[in-house]
């Protein structure tokens, strides 16, 4: 029984390394200075790249940061203190339900406000909508990160006469910072690699734009045109472009697992250390 | 102690505005659901319910069935969800009962990855590899070589683009989510139930069969719900990989449609307000239905963790 259940693990383990190992060979044979720096070529010429649609999606990100955030950040404050309330658990359980929501309903929904009175796809719509996406990302994984800051500490602030703003911003914020920043960063790669929002709203665009009133390109979308078309020189540059996706989540990801766990052992550390003076 | 010190400006300021950060999400929520029903709803007042289980889509003469959608997003999703949760399973009882440390912590590292891919990667290898894998090989091999093309399941030409590779990278795409989701829900199970078990006689294995997963068992459905409503709403893997043909499928090997990507496909260049207001229809369907089973996913995830803490 013990076999077939190791068995069963390794078959669900194969998939990821059949998909990391075909697109670094695919992709890194596409990878080039001009890959990085050019817009794409017209269909069937060989060269350009995918230059813009990384500064895209660096454009979009910025902007759903700007919202993400900060309203996320609060809300995982929020949650974090005020733990069992009733405001608190459904506010917790209805970010968990909205992580769950297929991003093309946001895309759709940030389309109905955002783009269908305006008349025209920009790349604000798109960052408002990935901005929304970020919230519940960024709140959840704020409210784990100050979760494990040790209580000992903030009460300690709050018993020298602290208020409570002081608390969080000298104290709390300070010791939970590692943490929220890896939270905020792996919720910014999930973002970047989000397409469908991004369908009718930025919508795409094959050259370079500075000006958020005008469709832009992004990475994701850049490779799901790429991927689908009949050229192969752009179907190279599909694959070296999600190249770029899988390093920049694997990079994040692997630091996000590092940085909770020093994370957990210091918590740990701190409460065991409690428990034997009580 | 004395006199009662008022509050500091800065913590009323400081209370208000996390409040205000919280109170956006169910914001969200339901201004998402209000301004998706009422773009929705000249085309539920036209088509009614002709939306949800009419077979015709054709837009040019304003008729409006997405049953065609709906069943392809059922049917890969069910598939998905039979391929996906007995591995889920296996490697969440790995990661929580079974495999010793490294191994669990390597585990946890595959399966992070694997749920931190984004969704355009996994369209591309399964559109670049999986389908080309299925119309060469694996469809041929099963209606030739095992004779099963006679069985409806596995009639129709060999494609490629199908509701079986769908249901593959779906499945595929939704393994971390319930393998993660089912690990914590093992590890909320309490120690005296195992303890218990094994004072009894029960071998390992006896133990987790008969005293850890009975007691998990309704989380264990959550987890399995969690990734039933993935799969429901994946647009860009499945639009890549399903063949897009607006008919209701019949056999594994024949292209489908799903709602999300119906939604994909049609909304940048949709003709007419009907043909939008279908369209955002639609699309609340698909909201109502994620909604309705990722909440009753957490739920009984949550049931789960708060009963073993109590125990």
């Amino acid at each position: 029984m013990t076999v077939s259940i190791y068995g069963a693990g390794a078959l669900a383990v194969l998939p990821l390394v059949a998909i990391l190992v075909h697109i670094t060979i695919r992709g890194l044979s596409a990878f080039s200075v001009a890959f990085f720096t050019q817009s794409p070529a017209p269909a069937g010429v060989s060269g350009g790249g995918i230059g813009n649609a990384i500064v895209g999606t660096l454009i979009l990100l910025g902007m759903a940061s700007v919202i993400g955030l900060p309203v996320g950040l609060g809300a995982g404050l929020f949650l974090a203190e005020k733990r069992t309330t009733r405001l608190a658990n459904t506010a917790r359980f209805l970010a968990d339900v909205l992580n769950g929501l297929p991003s093309v309903v946001l895309g759709v929904f940030a389309w109905e406000l955002l783009v269908r009175p305006v008349g025209h796809f920009s790349a604000l719509s798109g960052g408002i909508a990935l901005g929304v996406l970020m919230i519940p990302l960024v709140a959840r994984a704020t409210e784990e990160m100050v979760r494990l800051v040790p209580v000992a500490l903030t009460e300690a602030a709050l018993a020298l006469g602290f208020s409570q703003w002081r608390t969080v911003a000298r104290v709390v914020l300070r010791t939970a910072l590692p943490g929220v920043i890896t939270g905020a960063l792996v919720a910014m790669a999930r973002v970047a690699g989000e397409t469908a929002p991004l369908l009718f709203t930025a919508f795409g665009s094959p050259y370079w734009v500075w000006d958020v009133r005008k469709p832009i390109a992004a990475l994701p979308l850049q490779v799901y045109n790429f991927a689908q078309s009949p050229y192969d020189e752009w179907r190279a540059q599909a694959w070296a472009g999600a190249l770029v996706l899988v390093v920049i989540v694997s990079v994040i990801s692997t630091a996000a697992r590092l940085a909770i766990r020093s994370r957990q052992q210091l918590a740990r550390g701190a409460a065991g250390g409690r428990s034997i003076r009580a | 102690m004395g006199a009662h010190r008022s509050r500091p400006i800065s913590d009323v300021v400081y209370q208000l505005c996390i409040t205000a950060c919280a109170l956006v999400i169910p914001a969200l929520l339901v201004l998402l659901s209000a301004v998706i029903a009422w773009a929705a709803w000249p085309a539920v007042q036209v088509a009614g319910a002709e939306l949800v289980v009419g077979v015709t889509w054709d837009v040019a003469n304003n008729r409006f069935g997405a049953f065609p959608a709906l069943a392809g997003t059922l049917l890969s999703s069910m598939l998905a969800l039979v391929l996906a949760t007995p591995l889920a399973m296996a490697v969440a009882i790995l990661s929580s009962e079974l495999a010793p440390q490294r191994v669990r912590t390597a585990l946890g590292f595959f399966v992070d990855l694997l749920a931190a891919i984004p969704s355009v990667v996994y369209g591309l290898w399964g559109l670049l590899v999986v389908v080309p894998a299925l119309r060469l090989y694996v469809m041929p091999f099963v209606s030739d070589t095992l004779q099963l093309g006679g069985l409806p399941m596995f009639s129709g030409p060999a494609y490629g683009t199908s509701v079986l590779a769908a249901g593959v990278v779906l499945a595929i795409m939704i393994l971390p989510y319930i393998a993660s989701v089912s690990r914590e829900v093992l590890a909320a199970v309490p120690r005296s139930q195992r303890e218990a078990a094994l004072a009894l006689g029960a071998t390992r294995w006896e133990m987790i069969r008969d005293a850890v997963l009975p007691f998990a068992r309704s989380g264990l459905v959550g987890g399995i719900m969690l990734g039933l409503g993935r799969a429901l709403g994946e647009t860009m893997a499945v639009t890549m990989v399903i063949g897009n043909r607006n008919t209701v499928p019949t056999s594994l090997f024949d292209p489908a449609y799903t709602v999300a990507s119906l939604l994909a496909n049609e909304f940048s260049e949709a003709s007419g307000a009907l043909h939008l207001s279908a369209l955002m229809a639609v699309a609340g369907v698909l909201l109502i239905t994620t909604l309705l089973v990722n909440a009753l996913a957490r739920w009984l995830v949550w049931r789960v963790q708060h009963s073993g803490a109590r125990t």
